[in-house]
């Protein structure tokens, strides 16, 4: 019964599904225990804000059916609003908190400006707005060095519980010093798994129906009596206030922020990756997809080592295969879900393989309304105009 | 007459409107003729590459945000075709570089078109009609296009220098105005020019003009609007392949990347203009012009004194 109610009824509904999500879970819950090392809690650390990041956009994309370029600017903002207020007011929780709530603040209007402006009319020129304000924020970013330390970006301090010099006790814990960097890195994780599970609750929410009402067909959510402007608006502002959140985690966890750390368009590609290739409109498939990506960011180079010096040969096969290349590969691999599997890793293991036997699963009374698989054919009605 | 009256000159008048206005601003004049040519000359270069993005958006509604890749590869094919000719821009005479240039640009518009037309069928074509599909789709298409170019000129920047004749300032009374922008400001208005031409006064462009109309009647007359559309998409393409040669040389170097500072650029292009009808070129002039007039702080920050060349603002993302 708890379960249900933290998953928000929204079960992984394929056991191997399960099994993975459970296996990323236990991961990210022990790695500092299991495995030691700054490096591996370093990339524990990038999985779970890029969870709560590629959520949060999932939540427009994958869900609201709409293209934001933006997100990395509300990303950035919540990690400037966490880097300036710590440089100014000096390291304290005082510092998190206001940093926190002014990053918020700006993040709702901007998102609320945005949206009000641009989602009146065709989905696509939300896009292209985001697009330009993103870049406008960038330079902005990067031009008021005063306020923001420029292209060199911030550094600046935690407050002492959170310093990697502080100590909690005298004696290491099951062989690991329970020291600041532990705390942080668990700080992020209840974060990161309260905001999961706030999404998953937000998208499976009466609310959450009428997102993908809209998304699979806008025209008739609107004759149905839904303001389709004022749910995309208000799934975009919630969207960036998660954003926001996500990066107010990663400029606690790197005690640094800067225009390329968090602004830079790289970020947003990757979120798109992983988006798309973990799964849209599923939460899951954040999990899944920041899981894979940042799995692929290192082992995919050692395998395409592998194969360049096995195509050593054939000099242009040795350059497609060559470890820099990895991008394209997952590049490739991005179009090939746009084109075959829109619903991403996740829609694939969520997909029966045969017909439902009666009184077969495990809650007979809901039997698998199958969370609509998002088939974004939505916009096909909105083109004709 | 009445053509005349019929002409929509708001879009073009803007930029020469808006170049006068400046002038008290920048208080002296040779700079005033400096900066305006600096800025002409730069818009001109947005011009040519977003005139193929607005022509294809208006046209087929097709948003292509790998439009970027095309830029890129038109630089590449010119350091390529350049580099192999430098008998020809090492000369100091004018003439002698031209002939290097021209065929370099031409190259890289047949090889833009080309891809365009490969990226088309693989890369749109399955798209048509759905914007969601078509933004993921055509950005992913600008990830493996900027990393197959990576493998073929590798990953670092190149230098593209400008021929010897180009290099250099010519004086007009007392303003010192580069060589080479007068030549983009040339070919910019030659390919306006050949555009505007082309769409006003040529059964094609009249066919492309209904086609954006009502597709179905121009369809139903027995015109196959399908070829056009992947001809107006390859035009684009090759469009953005000259523009990335021009560019090219205005930086004196290209990098992989350049489909992301593009990027950026067709952000706020498109926006500038959403609804790219193809009535509205001389706007998509206007506006490119004039967008990167503001981006460059043409009138303000060249009256504050700070002037800032483009190349440094560009250069960061590399």
């Amino acid at each position: 019964m708890l379960l249900t109610r933290l998953l928000s009824n929204d079960f992984p509904r394929s056991r191997v599904l399960a099994v993975v999500l459970l296996l990323i879970f236990l991961a990210l819950a022990l790695t500092p225990f299991v495995v030691p090392g700054v490096k591996a809690l370093n990339v524990a650390a990038k999985v779970l804000v890029f969870v709560v990041l590629v959520a949060s956009f999932d939540l427009l994309l994958g869900y609201t059916g709409i293209v934001s370029f933006a997100h990395t600017m509300f990303f950035g903002i919540g990690a400037y609003g966490i880097a300036i207020a710590s440089t100014r007011m000096g390291p304290g929780w005082g510092a998190l908190a206001t940093g926190l709530a002014v990053a918020l603040a700006v993040s709702f209007v901007l998102a609320l400006g945005i949206g009000l402006f641009s989602l009146r009319v065709r989905a696509i020129f939300f896009s292209m707005i985001t697009l330009a304000v993103a870049a406008a924020f960038q330079t902005l970013a990067s031009q008021l060095s005063e306020f923001t330390g420029g292209e060199d970006g911030l550094t600046f301090k935690m407050p002492e519980l959170l310093q990697p010099s502080f100590q909690l006790m005298e004696e290491p814990f099951l062989g690991v010093s329970l020291d600041g960097r532990l705390i942080c890195y668990y700080l992020l994780f209840v974060t990161a798994l309260v905001l999961f599970l706030a999404m998953l609750r937000i998208v499976n929410s009466p609310f959450g129906r009428v997102l993908q009402a809209i998304r699979e067909n806008e025209f008739r959510a609107e004759a149905i009596g839904y303001r389709v402007v004022v749910y995309r608006t208000v799934s975009s502002i919630l969207s960036a206030l998660f954003a926001t959140v996500a990066g107010a985690m990663l400029a606690v966890w790197l005690r640094y922020n800067g225009p390329d750390t968090t602004l830079s368009f790289e970020i947003m590609l990757d979120v798109l990756l992983i988006v798309v290739i973990g799964g849209m409109g599923t939460i899951y498939g954040a999990l899944i997809g920041s899981g894979l990506f940042v799995v692929a960011q290192s082992y995919l180079q050692d395998l395409l080592r592998m194969g360049s010096e096995a195509a050593a040969g054939v000099p242009a096969l040795a350059a497609l295969l060559s470890p820099d290349r990895w991008l394209l590969w997952l590049g490739l691999l991005f179009v090939l879900s746009v084109y075959y599997f829109p619903t991403g890793v996740v829609g694939r293991l969520r997909a029966p393989r045969k017909p439902p036997t009666p009184g077969g699963p495990s809650h007979p009374v809901a039997p698998a309304p199958a969370a609509p698989a998002p088939t974004i054919e939505g916009d096909l009605l909105e083109n004709t105009r | 007459m009445n053509k005349l009256k019929d002409f929509d000159w708001m879009p073009l008048a803007l930029v020469p409107a808006l170049a006068v206005l400046v002038l008290p601003l920048v208080g002296s004049s040779s700079t005033w003729l400096t900066l305006t040519v600096a800025g002409l000359a730069m818009g001109m270069i947005i011009f040519i590459i977003a005139s193929g993005l607005t022509l294809v958006f208006g046209l087929m509604d097709v948003l292509n945000f790998g439009h970027g890749v095309f830029i890129a590869l038109g630089a590449f094919v010119a350091t390529s075709v350049l580099g192999s000719m430098g008998d020809y821009t090492g000369s100091e005479r004018l003439w002698m570089n031209l002939l290097a240039v021209l065929p370099a640009m031409v190259v890289a518009m047949l090889v833009a078109g080309a891809i365009g037309l490969a990226f088309e069928r693989f890369i749109v074509r399955p798209v048509y009609g759905n914007h969601l599909k078509q933004i993921l789709i055509t950005m992913g298409g600008m990830i493996i296009g900027e990393e197959l170019i990576k493998v073929i000129w590798g990953p670092l920047q190149i230098p593209l220098p400008l021929p010897a004749g180009m290099r250099g300032t010519v004086l007009m009374g007392d303003a010192a105005v580069e060589k080479y922008r007068l030549i983009a400001v040339v070919v910019g208005l030659l390919v306006f020019g050949i555009l505007l031409w082309t769409l006003t006064r040529t059964k094609i462009g009249l066919l492309i003009r209904a086609g954006v109309q009502d597709r179905e009647m121009v369809e139903s007359l027995g015109y196959r609007i399908k070829v056009l559309f992947i001809g107006v998409f390859v035009v684009g393409s090759a469009l953005a392949g000259l523009g990335g040669v021009m560019w090219g040389l205005y930086q004196q170097n290209v990098v992989p990347q350049m489909p992301r500072l593009h990027h950026r650029r067709a952000g706020g292009r498109a926006t500038g203009r959403p609804d790219g009808q193809l009535h509205r070129l001389p706007g998509a002039q206007g506006g490119a012009v004039f967008q990167h007039r503001a981006d460059d702080g043409h009138p303000a920050v060249a009256a504050a004194g700070r002037l800032r060349p483009v190349e440094v603002r560009v250069l960061p993302c590399s």
